[in-house]
């Protein structure tokens, strides 16, 4: 805060939009308050209004007339807040002492393969489904002048994605997780190839095809693990069943393809740097912020709780390839020439420590990987939406057209700040408090991993002064200068973020608490499976 | 002597169509009105008609040769279904391309009604008479734009490899009646049972799925299929890319799992081979095609490739996975084929580039076509996938889906590449398309399927129909 406090001295002209903004915030607030208590009191399925609402209101936005292009941006936006506004009773309402699944929804959906309609969220998912719902209302304050062409079937395409992201974290039956988890590639394909980057149609379809690969595998591994469940695809049915260990391990990597590719973890991951820079600003936001999020979470959902005695066994091998993803990462960041590619790179060398973190198997390691998702979430949700806002006005993302920022664009330069400070992991931010907690947790099951994935931090930091020297500090470069510094609609967009950023960079434990039961109760699965191996594995001796 | 009027009841459908047929052709000559739409929808009319009479005409006629049961039934609604798509799209687009004969539709007709013959037939006898009909009248139907040299180019191809295929068939029902005097296929089945395994009956059964190889256009007897969908009328290739298609899986289905039942090893061995050849051979040739309806021609390939995963399992939940599958690609081919058909021009591949934007409905629903034949959910393509993958995953064939959908990934990229034209490419030059109310309600058809399917499969799954023994 000191540095915005002092950005404000420094440039007298945005004065005046940063008191005009101030006055919206206590407006804002009151309605989320409002929004929180009303929707509390209210009694609905939560979690299908939150997942259908969009998709619907998805669908309705083709139909708009093209002629009408205030009215498609208008309602996408009205429906991404109605859809946070029903999200919130999530956070209200949810049941911090238990690991149950919340807000269950079952219905018989396709009785013949003995599918259901089943949805429910506990301490690992809850968290994501409200990041979800809060980025897509960035996602479309953002866009708002950015995108000015096809814009109905923009923001459809972005409304379709959001329901399905949602889908896919409260899915407690995997063929419906899986539809889910598929559905939302085609708007996602459709948002890099149309409205992306001058390259766009090389990365949309190499997102396409790399996610593709992974999720079909992963596919033959749900049949296969439908048939060793008793024809069920229900996932709690299947969190009870011990696996034999041949086909845990065989599963494990299975899912490994989808989930690896996803998240990405090292040998996949060369997808996401092109994808990320190609995308429209909002196609980055939700790909950094939720998608790659997918692929840790389907780790904790499905691949540790049901192969338990395989995940265990390969620990060591994610955890390698987790440290080789942070220190690559980090380091081919320092090479980068590009804006957007720079923090694409930077999403590889943090993913890492999350998937470190998840496979240090420990409480810290977990928590903090979750944690450290929701922070990746915000902290690249706002740099590229910072990004996003410099290149609406100078059209460029080579790291050498900037320069000097800071002298036109000063309030723009604090906010940047903050997110850089963030994403290096200084105290008092958030990404602190998620690092620390990983890197706890790596020492704790492989000391010299830890110590490796210090280093990243350490080049973390390295890259990202860098970064923030080159464009807002030196010479003023002529490409930047004279821009008009962040508008209402802008500083309203990254305000929450800002806040978000302090907020669990000072008290975690708002949202620690939510996990703390849900991520025992995982490493209890763990430890309990482990356990019933080695005695099966003694009582196999004594015979 | 007397011989017994057989019961015709199992035969209706089949009757119904072949008179009509017949007289089709006489009403066409008397016929004064210039425009031949009324003879197509005197077609659908009756085809609706005996889609009513199919369910009602279970039972065995002509001493146990022709058999109307759930299996059979299932397959002549796919034709039924097919048969009446292809009408709709074909009407104001025979006229475009200078082929509005009255024949076209008395011909379908028959085709539709050999089909139907060959899903119901116990004997190879009668098997061979459908499997004849049906293709006589796809070789004409392939020419019927007789001034075009590209359309008598493909219907030449077509009969010289089709007449082959069809020696060869009938080559290795003699061998196997030799074996076992009966042509009839369960008596075939039981004399099996109590045989050694000779050469002679391997000779037999590879010549005959050698024959249904090339019927299902399954590689290595898949080379007609690109020339043949290339030059003949776009209306008529999509009629064959599904019909004779689903009749060829029809009789490999009846006449392997009951007739060949006891060397199912050996010809599961082949079929695999074939299977993976076929899925490889359609998919890899299909990325560098630029005309579309040769990609789909390939695409085609792949899919028998993928359907035959479900003859391979072997089981009664495998047939019917093929059954789902062969219903779920006929609106999904015809879909993409009514696109090609409403655009004026819309064979080549770069034909679409920047379709989004001068036509953004057309483009959208060509979107779900694609995405429907590359088997993403939650469109019925997926269903349809997702059901013979589960089904030979469950006869152990785990390797083999892992093949498959290894195969069905690299299909992204050309099923891809056609919205990436038409979502991310500059327009060109502004399509002109025919939209009239036929097509529209094919394409609305198929549309609705595909997403009913996709999103509520409970209405087309979970129902067994068995071979009736």
């Amino acid at each position: 805060m000191q540095t915005g406090h002092d950005s404000h001295e420094a440039a007298h002209a945005p004065v005046n939009t940063i008191v005009r903004t101030l006055l919206y915030v206590p407006a804002i607030i009151a309605l989320v308050y409002l929004g929180a208590i009303f929707s509390t009191e209210l009694h609905y399925r939560i979690l299908s209004w939150v997942i259908f609402l969009p998709i619907i209101g998805g669908f309705l936005i083709f139909f708009i007339p093209r002629c009408h292009e205030f009215y498609a941006r208008a309602v996408s936006l009205v429906i991404s807040f109605i859809t946070f506004f029903l999200s919130l009773p999530l956070y209200t309402k949810f049941d911090k002492s238990t690991s149950a699944m919340q807000f269950t929804e079952y219905y018989e959906w396709i009785p013949s393969w003995n599918i259901k309609y089943a949805l429910g969220v506990d301490g690992i998912s809850v968290l994501f489904v409200l990041l979800s719902t809060l980025l897509t209302i960035l996602c479309v304050t953002v866009s708002w002048t950015a995108i000015t062409e096809k814009v109905k079937e923009f923001y459809g395409s972005l409304l379709l994605i959001e329901g399905s992201m949602i889908g896919v974290f409260c899915s407690l039956d995997f063929f419906l997780f899986y539809i889910f988890w598929e559905a939302m590639l085609i708007p996602m394909y459709i948002l890099i190839g149309v409205w992306g980057g001058p390259n766009r149609v090389y990365a949309a379809i190499k997102f396409f095809l790399f996610t593709l690969v992974g999720s079909l595998l992963m596919l033959v591994g749900i049949i296969v693990l439908y048939f060793y469940t008793n024809k069920s695809f229900d996932v709690l049915q299947m969190m009870n069943t011990t696996y034999p260990y041949a086909i845990q391990l065989l599963l494990f990597w299975a899912f490994f393809a989808a989930f690896a590719v996803k998240v990405p973890m090292f040998p996949v991951h060369t997808w996401l740097p092109d994808a990320h820079t190609e995308a429209p600003t909002a196609g980055s936001v939700i790909l950094a912020g939720i998608l790659i999020k997918m692929g840790a979470y389907g780790f904790l959902r499905f691949s540790i709780p049901l192969f338990p005695q395989a995940a265990k066994d390969m620990a060591p091998v994610m955890i390698v390839l987790s440290v080789i993803a942070i220190i690559y990462g980090a380091v081919i960041c320092l090479a980068q020439t590009d804006f957007k590619r720079l923090i694409a790179y930077s999403s590889v060398s943090h993913m890492g420590f999350v998937t470190l973190g998840i496979f240090a198997l420990n409480m810290q390691g977990i928590q903090g990987g979750i944690l450290q998702m929701i922070n990746h979430g915000i902290v690249t949700g706002a740099l590229f939406l910072s990004i996003g806002i410099i290149y609406e006005r100078t059209h460029t993302r080579e790291l050498a057209n900037y320069g000097g920022v800071a002298t036109a664009m000063p309030v723009y330069a604090a906010f940047f700040m903050v997110f850089t400070l963030a994403s290096i992991g200084l105290p008092g931010t958030n990404g602190f408090i998620g690092e620390f907690l990983i890197l706890l947790g790596g020492f704790m099951a492989w000391k010299l991993m830890g110590i490796l994935a210090c280093t990243g931090i350490i080049i973390g930091a390295g890259y990202m002064l860098w970064l923030y020297q080159k464009v807002f500090w030196l010479e003023v470069n002529p490409n930047a200068h004279y821009h008009e510094d962040l508008n209402e609609r802008e500083f309203l967009t990254l305000l929450p973020l800002i806040a978000l950023v302090l907020w669990i960079g000072f008290y975690p434990n708002t949202f620690l608490s939510f996990m703390e039961v849900s991520v025992q109760g995982l490493l209890d699965r763990v430890n309990v499976a482990t356990t019933q191996q080695i005695t099966q594995n003694i009582v196999e001796v004594i015979k | 002597m007397n011989i017994p009027l057989p019961d015709l009841k199992p035969i209706i459908p089949e009757l119904i169509m072949s008179i009509v047929a017949c007289a089709l052709l006489t009403i066409e000559v008397f016929a004064k009105d210039k425009s031949k739409d009324f003879l197509g929808v005197i077609c659908i009319g009756v085809a609706l008609v005996v889609m009513y009479f199919v369910p009602a005409s279970q039972g065995i006629t002509f001493g146990g040769m022709f058999v109307s049961d759930g299996y059979s039934s299932y397959f002549k609604l796919i034709f039924l279904i097919n048969l009446i798509l292809t009408i709709l799209i074909s009407f104001r687009f025979l006229a475009r391309e200078d082929a509005e004969f009255g024949e076209y539709y008395s011909l379908l007709m028959f085709a539709t009604a050999g089909m139907m013959i060959m899903a119901s037939s116990a004997d190879l006898i009668l098997l061979y008479l459908g499997l004849e009909l049906m293709a006589l009248s796809t070789y004409i139907l392939a020419g019927i734009k007789r001034h075009d040299n590209r359309s008598i180019e493909s219907a030449i191809k077509y009969f010289l490899l089709g007449g082959f295929s069809s020696a060869i068939l009938l080559f290795g029902i003699s061998l196997l009646y030799g074996l076992t005097t009966s042509t009839n296929i369960n008596q075939i089945a039981e004399h099996l049972k109590h045989s050694e395994k000779s050469l002679t009956l391997f000779m037999a059964m590879i010549m005959i799925l050698s024959a249904f190889a090339f019927k299902i256009a399954a590689a290595p007897f898949h080379m007609w299929a690109p020339d043949v969908y290339e030059g003949a009328p776009t209306s008529v290739t999509a009629f064959m890319s599904v019909g004779p298609k689903a009749a060829g899986f029809a009789v490999i289905g009846r006449v392997f799992l009951t007739a060949f039942e006891s060397i199912q090893v050996d010809w599961t061995a082949l079929l695999i081979g074939l299977a993976i050849l076929t899925m490889a051979v359609g998919n890899v040739l299909a990325i560098v095609q630029t005309n579309i309806k040769r990609m789909l021609a390939y695409s085609s390939i792949a899919h028998a490739g993928y359907a035959l995963l479900g003859i391979i399992a072997g089981t009664s939940e495998g047939l019917n996975s093929v059954m789902v599958y062969l219903l779920i690609y006929a609106f999904m081919n015809i879909g993409a084929f009514t696109i090609v058909i409403l655009l004026d021009k819309g064979e080549k591949i770069s034909d679409y580039n920047g379709l989004s934007k001068s036509h953004p409905l057309v483009a959208a629903m060509m979107l779900v076509f694609m995405f429907s034949l590359t088997g993403i959910p939650p469109t019925a393509g997926f269903i349809g996938k997702f059901n013979i993958f589960m089904s030979a995953i469950n006869a152990g064939y785990t390797w083999l889906v892992v093949v498959a959908v290894c195969f069905s990934a690299i299909s992204a990229y050309y099923y891809l590449r056609v919205i990436m034209n038409m979502y991310m490419k500059p327009l060109e030059r502004e399509a002109i398309i025919y939209p009239n109310p036929a097509n529209g309600a094919a394409l609305l058809i198929s549309l609705i399927m595909i997403f009913i399917i996709g999103i509520m499969p409970s209405l087309i799954i979970g129902y067994t129909f068995d071979i009736f023994m």
